[in-house]
Formats: C-alpha cells, structure tokens, sequence
C-alpha cells in the first residue's frame, strides 16, 4: 500500500537520533514560550524561528513543527490554569477548563486536554498522509485562475471565522497584500514604494512583521491595562490522572471532536477556531449522564472536545498548505517564510520532487505530539513554575529575544528599526480594534496572488470572465460568495456576534 | 455630526488614507492592461479598493448607532516610548551608527541597554532585579545564540574586539 510505504519512508527520515532530538528541542522551546501568559503561537514561532535557520532543511522543518505543537499546547496549559487564552482557539477551553482548576482538578484538565489533543493528533495525521497524494494530483490540475480564486476563498473563509467586524478584517487582508507588494516586482524588476531604501527593495520580511504586530503590539498594550489580579493555581495540581469516571466521559468527546475538528479544518480559513466553537457546542447540546458537572462549571468534556477538535483541525490545516501551497492561517503563513527561507517553496511539487522531506515533516508531526505527552505531562510542575514569573521580568525578555531574532535573519540592524515601527503599527491596530491575523496570511499572499492574477490574465488577453468560465475556478469563488453571504444573512449575523462575545 | 464609532472612524480613515496612498504610488509604475499587468496594475487596484472599504467604515461608523461609542481610550504612551526605545537602542548598540561614527558596542552591552530602557515600561522599576535580570539574559544569549546556534553576532565592543 502507497500510504504505509509513504509513512515509513516519513519514519525513516524522521526517526534519526538527530531528528529526534530536533523535535524534542523544538517541543520543549514551543512549550517553555508558548506557556508564557500573553504570547501566542504566532509570536512564538516567529521568536523561535531564528534558532533553525542554522539546520539543514528538513530538520528545520521536523524543529518548527515541534514548536508550533509544544506552542498550542503551552496555550492550553495558560488557558487551564490561569484563565488566559493564549490563542483564539484556546478560548472555549478557558470556559470549563479553568472552573476544573478552581475546584483542585486542574491536573485532570490537563491530562484531557494532552491526552484529547495526542488523539486527535494521530488521527489528524493518518488524514493529512491519506489525503495528501490525491490532493496533490488535483493541484497539478490547476492552473494560475483556480489559484488566484482558491487564494480568494481562502481569505475570505480566514475573515469570516474571525471575530469583530467583517469588512475591517477584509480591509486588514488587503492592507496585508498591500504590505505584501513592497518591494521589487519580481515580473519587472521595478522596485515598489521602496524610497529607495536598499533594503525595502527585498521587501519587508515576514518576521519583522510578526514579531511586531504580534510580539511588541500585544505587550505594549498588556503594559497599558493595570495589572489584573489573575490567580494561578500551581499548587494544586495533584494527581495528574483522570478518574475512570473522566474517562467515560471524556472518550466520546475526544471523539466527536476529533471528527468535527479533521472535517473543519480542511477548509481553507483555518479551522482551528471555528472547530473548537463546533465541538464545544455540540457536547454542550449532548445530554448529561447522570451525576456529571454542567457545562461552564468544569466538565470535562467541555476541555476534551474543543481541546482534541482544535488539535485534528491544526493538523488537518496542514493539508492545503502542503498540497496546494496555500496558507489557511496566520500560523501557516509563518510556516510558509519559514519553508521559504530554507529554500523550500510550499505547494504540489513538494511531494514528487522531495518525498523524504513530504513524509518525514508529516511522520515528525505524529512524533511531535506523541513527545508532548510523554514529556509535557511529566514536566507539567515546571511549567506552572513559568507561570508564576512575573510579567515584569518577562517582557523585557521577549522584546530583547525578538530584536536579537529579526538581527539574526539577516544580520542588519534594518530589520530591528522595522520592528520597532511595526511594533507601533501593531499597537495602533490593537487600539483601533483592528484584527492583526488577516494581515499576516495576505501579507503571505500578496505577491503569490498578484503572480496568479498576472498569469491567468495573460492566458486570457486580460478577460477576467475567465475566472467564472472555468468551472474548478468558478465554484471556488461560488464557495467564497456563499460564506459571504451567509456571514452576512441577518439571523447568522447575530448568532456569530453572540458567538464571540462568549470570549 | 456625531461619530458614533470611533474606533471605526479611525481605522476607516487609516485605510482610506493609506490606501490612497498606495493607488497614488502605483500610478508612478507602468500601470499597463490587464493581459500584460504593469507592475502598478495590482497595487493599483488594491489601494483603490482599500479606500474604498476604508470609505463604506468611515460611513457606518457616523451612522450606526453603538451603545458606547467605541471610544479608542487614552494611549500607552509610556510602555509605548520605552518599548520601541529600547528596540532601537538594541540596534544602535549591536550594530553602531555608521552615520554619526558611533562604534559597535557588541551583543553584551546591547542587552543590558536594552534590559534597562525596556524595564522601565513597566509598572514597577527596581535597578538591582533589572541588572539581574540583564546579567541573566546575557549569559542565556550567549549560550544560546553565540556558543549553540553559532550566529555572527559582535559579542564585545568594537574597539576591544578589535
């Protein structure tokens, strides 16, 4: 069979000793950052992403993986036990999981949210290699129209799953492909709104923006609100294991939404958020057994399902990433510079022309989470150590190890005075209310799309029907009118607000 | 009139502005048609579609009504100053200023700069935890980026280093 012979070739590659130890190392740091209240995984991996720049390329990649599992799981771990969602995603396991923690079952909570998520993470694996090779030949099939139209769906499903304002998240995506164009046209050679700035005619680099949207703006604005009082409740987490009474319950939520979350998060838009919400919803509309806590005063259930959907969907969103090159959200963007930058262009013709970095990266992802819990759970004290550190004493932390991180990347102090003016922009976005997210992926995709809006044009002598005459490209852009549309019906329109405002 | 959002009357202005600003900038590029797309062809039509989102918030924002007014709020200005102070002290320190001859001082004396401008963002400021603090993050740094990683850093001052 393909798949078997596929994933032991992933195996192979993945299972070196060095391998491994790239993966530990990348899982340990991911979860050392991504438990530091404040910080979320897109921040994380942009501040960690320097520490591979040095390795050869699929131990890079096998690194970054880890990080970006031990960064989602670190979140969860924030959001259980301090009432802190780190991510979006993580903001349906506050609800139950922090009341878990209040009533001294914190350590349970965490079991189900590292047990659900290691599930849901061979399942989301064992999907994202099945599905991979088919995929892959139906990319081949596509030419510059249906991917110019699958970009459009794919930013439009990433703004209808966020929360706030529709058209100021649209607006934020074009600001992105915007930001995106600076530089030199790679078609022309003419160098775009660089003022003839030597280093604006490579364009702005994709760390510097992250770190400073998503790294100096969140803190600038955390410093700006009086400090909360936030209880952290490290001492009671005694007796990690669940009882078999958890158990029973937690199994069939593990998994529906596992199943919710591989389904959700296929769709281009990032699946993460919207499969967590899914899966939250759902057990709370499944009956309770008798005896059970109600929901929102720490069920279990309620931490398994959203923890294990949102796991599957991370994982499942690998797939148009991989096999059509198309970033879903602001994390996978990340993991596009990242590719790029070891010299690796995402997309179809990864599979055929470099199998053992395919499958390895995909055989690492099994062994990232399967590090998680063999790691993770034991070393769950030192974590909560992290999260007693002062916050005074953490963010001069980041902000030094995100300067030394953009010097890193190019060693040009250029990259840092840009920081520091998207560190500005990105506290003013905050301030407006502005989402940052859909920024980075048009930012990402801005000169992809322009590139695929050249091509098709030309194809066509410039008769833009041919995105609605030809039928793959066509429905494409159907798909992403109707989840305009049904964003924008007025009964939808409510239920989503009332969605969000459950934050 | 009233603006009744004022957080979407500002970022509806920013887009607009900064929208123009980019189809005003692609109209110096050769705009070209769309069979053969000039390298202002894209920027062109992005811009022009920025502005006009930036338009359609900047009208809601003065006619729907919000319960609030979704004020923007008084401005960090002081974690903001500090912050991006000390990032651009970090750059000055790591790298030199060329311009006004102000040497390299090396990765070690850039972190304790940029230790202490930074701490000063937050609420409470105690020199000794700082220079702890700093001292820390220097040996972590080196380890980490200069004995692990291996980055061409300039660890020590220019002119001891040589």
């Amino acid at each position: 069979m393909d798949l078997i012979n596929n994933l032991s070739l992933g195996f192979g590659v993945a299972f070196t000793v060095q391998n491994l130890i790239y993966a530990f190392i990348g899982c340990l740091l991911g979860t050392l950052i991504g438990v530091l209240p404040g910080i979320g995984p897109v921040a994380t991996i942009a501040m960690l992403l320097p520490a591979t720049y040095a390795l050869p390329p699929i131990a890079a990649l096998i690194m970054l993986a880890g990080i970006y599992y031990g960064a989602q799981y670190g979140g969860s771990t924030t959001a259980i036990l301090v009432n802190l969602p780190g991510e979006s995603s993580s903001v349906v396991t506050v609800i139950d999981g922090y009341q878990m923690a209040r009533k001294g079952r914190a350590g349970p909570a965490l079991a189900a949210a590292g047990l659900g998520s290691f599930f849901a993470g061979c399942v989301g694996t064992l999907i994202l290699a099945a599905f991979a090779a088919p995929l892959t030949e139906v990319a081949f099939k596509f030419g510059p129209a249906e991917y110019f139209s699958l970009m459009v769906l794919g930013l439009i499903g990433a703004v209808v799953l966020a929360s706030g304002s529709l058209i100021k998240a649209v607006g934020m995506i074009v600001l992105g492909l915007l930001m995106g164009l600076i530089g030199t046209d790679v078609n022309s050679g003419v160098a775009r709104y660089s003022f003839d700035i030597p280093e604006l005619t490579d364009g702005i680099g994709f760390i510097v923006v992250a770190m400073g949207v998503f790294g100096y703006g969140e803190i600038i604005a955390n410093l700006g609100q009086p400090e909360d009082k936030r209880e952290v409740f490290t001492g009671k987490v005694k007796g990690l294991f669940p009882t078999g009474e958890d158990f029973r319950n937690m199994i069939p939520a593990v998994l529906r939404g596992t199943t919710i979350g591989s389904c959700l998060g296929i769709l281009p838009g990032g699946g993460a958020l919207l499969a967590a919400f899914a899966a939250y919803t759902i057990e709370k509309k499944t009956k309770l057994r008798p005896g059970e806590v109600p929901f929102g005063q720490g069920n279990i259930r309620g931490v398994a399902a959203p923890e294990s959907a949102n796991n599957a969907g991370s994982q499942t969103s690998f797939i148009p990433l991989l096999t059509l090159g198309i970033p879903p959200n602001a994390v996978m963007a990340l993991m596009v510079g990242a590719m790029t930058i070891h010299n690796i262009q995402p997309g179809p013709q990864v599979m055929t022309s470099n199998p053992e970095l395919f499958w390895g990266l995909i055989a690492s992802m099994w062994l990232g989470n399967a590090m998680l819990i063999i790691l993770n759970l034991p070393l769950i004290g030192i974590w909560i150590k992290l999260l007693t550190v002062p916050y005074r004493w953490l963010f001069p932390a980041i902000i030094l190890f995100c300067a030394i991180g953009v010097y890193s990347t190019n060693n040009n102090t250029f990259d840092i005075w840009m920081v520091g003016a998207f560190g500005i922009i990105g506290y003013t976005f905050i301030k407006l209310g502005m989402e940052p997210a859909p920024l980075l992926l048009g930012f990402i995709l801005g000169p992809m799309m322009e590139e695929n809006l050249r091509r098709a044009l030309l194809l066509s002598r410039g008769d833009w029907s041919v995105f609605v005459t030809r039928g793959l490209s066509a429905s494409l852009l159907a798909v992403a009118a109707i989840l305009l549309i049904i964003v924008l019906l007025p009964s939808v329109k409510s239920k989503r607000q009332e969605a969000f405002v459950e934050e | 009139m009233k603006i009744k959002s004022q957080k979407d009357f500002y970022s509806g202005l920013l887009y607009t502005v900064v929208g123009a600003a980019f189809a005003y900038g692609a109209t110096s590029y050769n705009i070209g048609t769309g069979a053969r797309m000039g390298p202002g062809y894209f920027p062109l039509l992005l811009g022009s579609l920025l502005a006009i989102i930036g338009g359609i918030i900047i009208f809601k924002s003065l006619v729907v009504e919000t319960p609030t007014g979704d004020r923007v709020g008084s401005w960090a200005w002081k974690p903001l100053s500090f912050i991006i102070a000390g990032n651009l002290l970090f750059g000055v320190l790591l790298g030199g200023l060329p311009s006004i001859k102000f040497p390299a001082m090396g990765l070690i004396v850039a972190i304790y700069g940029t230790t202490l401008v930074v701490s000063m963002a937050g609420d409470k400021f105690k020199l000794k935890e700082v220079l702890v603090l700093a001292t820390v993050l220097s040996v972590l740094s080196y380890l980490a980026f200069i004995v692990l990683l291996k980055l061409q850093f300039p660890v020590w001052p220019s002119f001891i280093a040589g």
